[in-house]
């Protein structure tokens, strides 16, 4: 395959900090440029990003189960999950409304699980296969990350505003807790993953390939 | 070897590439995995410094005026971002106001006075002190501010409320909306830039 050096090729290590090319011959512990602390992969990344990714995953069902919030209007109050709450904007004809909460609360954290999981395995099987596709998959779960957060802040506008005691009253319920910790673990899941490693092991499969047509 | 300050890293698969000037609109993609290597950024420090400013009366702004106002029978209320961190606040749920609290008001924050701060020493061509540290800074807030995803959650909420009472947005929401497309254009990654000038 017809590609530039590596980083570990030739001796270098990026700086995740500051983007510095680093020098590891005097194998350095820290960037010479911004101090931050140097390492060639992400520190123990799979192990990381499974955990965080299953903590989400356990938060998830509580996420989708228990109420967000509840809304009293004179007098008798109703608890409203997330999917409940999508439902009412779809009967009310405001599919598009409805679509945004759906997308960025279910599905978003939904396609990051699918997608998390998917890369781990390929990277942990040592699977070539397509690399530049697995390398996209991962730039858009981190471009999408943190829409999920949506929800928490209008079920936290929507309280604030909402506040006529008897008449009409609206309060946040534990599922959003959940829900909020759903999107942290996801988040921290996809950043420690290294997508480096999608593309390391065929880098020993080309060198021994090489050295068997020497 | 060539100098490192002239070598960028695909930070997607780890490969090496020699650093190019670009033309406006121009963007370098890595050839294995296409990832973005570099962007234009026509801005200088001058324009930085002076959007940040701008950045930091906006979100005094957001954060002084009510994002939005709801009547309902004659009773009228208002709430601003603070007010909505604090609905979050109380019984068991706590953890979450704070989460909320640092995505659309404290990381901004942060994110604007490290860029002044940071962009007028360097418009006195001087390094900041603390100049690794606050670099090391924006670069740990960056995920963690989500502005633009609270600007669409008014915007949900609006629609959320408008079925049930009359709903009236406030000059914090367009604060917000301003303030949130100015932080996408000045706190994003190419403020890197900075290393390379002394």
């Amino acid at each position: 395959m017809n590609r530039p050096a590596t980083a570990s090729e030739l001796g270098l290590c990026l700086c995740h900090s500051c983007g510095l090319a680093c020098d590891m011959r005097g194998e350095p512990q820290y960037c010479p440029r911004c101090d931050a602390p140097l390492h060639r992969r992400k520190i123990d990344s799979l192990n990381r990003t499974w955990a965080y990714l299953l903590a989400g995953l356990a938060f998830y069902v509580p996420a989708n189960l228990l109420p967000v919030m509840n809304t009293t209007m004179l007098g008798s109050g109703a608890d409203s999950t997330i999917m409940s709450g999508v439902l009412e904007f779809w009967q009310h004809g405001a599919w598009d409304i409805a679509l945004i909460i759906f997308i960025a609360s279910i599905a978003v954290p939904g396609i990051k699980f699918v997608v998390l999981s998917l890369l781990l395995i390929t990277v942990q099987r040592g699977s070539a296969w397509a690399r530049p596709e697995r390398s996209k998959l991962y730039r858009f779960v981190e471009l999408i990350g943190y829409w999920s957060m949506l929800d928490v802040l209008v079920v936290a506008l929507v309280a604030a505003l909402v506040k006529f005691q008897a008449l009409s009253d609206i309060e946040p319920r534990v599922g959003i807790l959940f829900f909020g910790l759903v999107v942290v673990f996801t988040m921290l899941s996809a950043m420690s993953f290294d997508p480096r490693l999608i593309w390391d092991n065929p880098r020993a499969q080309e060198r021994m390939d090489e050295a068997d047509s020497h | 070897m060539a100098i490192p300050e002239q070598l960028i890293i695909c930070e997607h698969c780890d490969c090496v590439y020699q650093r190019v000037a670009l033309a406006p609109h121009q963007k370098t993609l890595c050839v294995r995995c296409g990832a973005v290597l570099q962007r234009y950024n026509g801005l200088t420090v001058q324009q930085r410094l002076a959007l940040s400013v701008a950045a930091a009366v906006l979100w005094l702004f957001a954060n002084a005026y009510p994002v939005m106002s709801i009547s309902l029978q004659g009773l009228k209320n208002s709430a601003t971002l603070w007010d909505s961190v604090l609905a979050l606040s109380q019984g068991p749920i706590t953890f979450i106001a704070m989460v909320a609290a640092i995505s659309i008001i404290i990381a901004p924050a942060f994110q604007v006075l490290l860029l002044i701060w940071v962009l007028g020493y360097a418009l006195a061509e001087r390094r900041s002190p603390a100049f690794k540290l606050c670099m090391r800074g924006l670069e740990t807030l960056r995920p963690w501010s989500m502005l633009e995803v609270c600007l669409l959650g008014a915007m949900v909420a609006v629609f959320k409320l408008a079925g049930m009472l009359d709903v009236l947005p406030g000059i914090g929401l367009l604060a917000l909306a301003a303030l949130s497309l100015l932080m996408i254009r000045i706190a994003g990654r190419d403020i890197r830039d900075l290393w390379d000038t002394p």
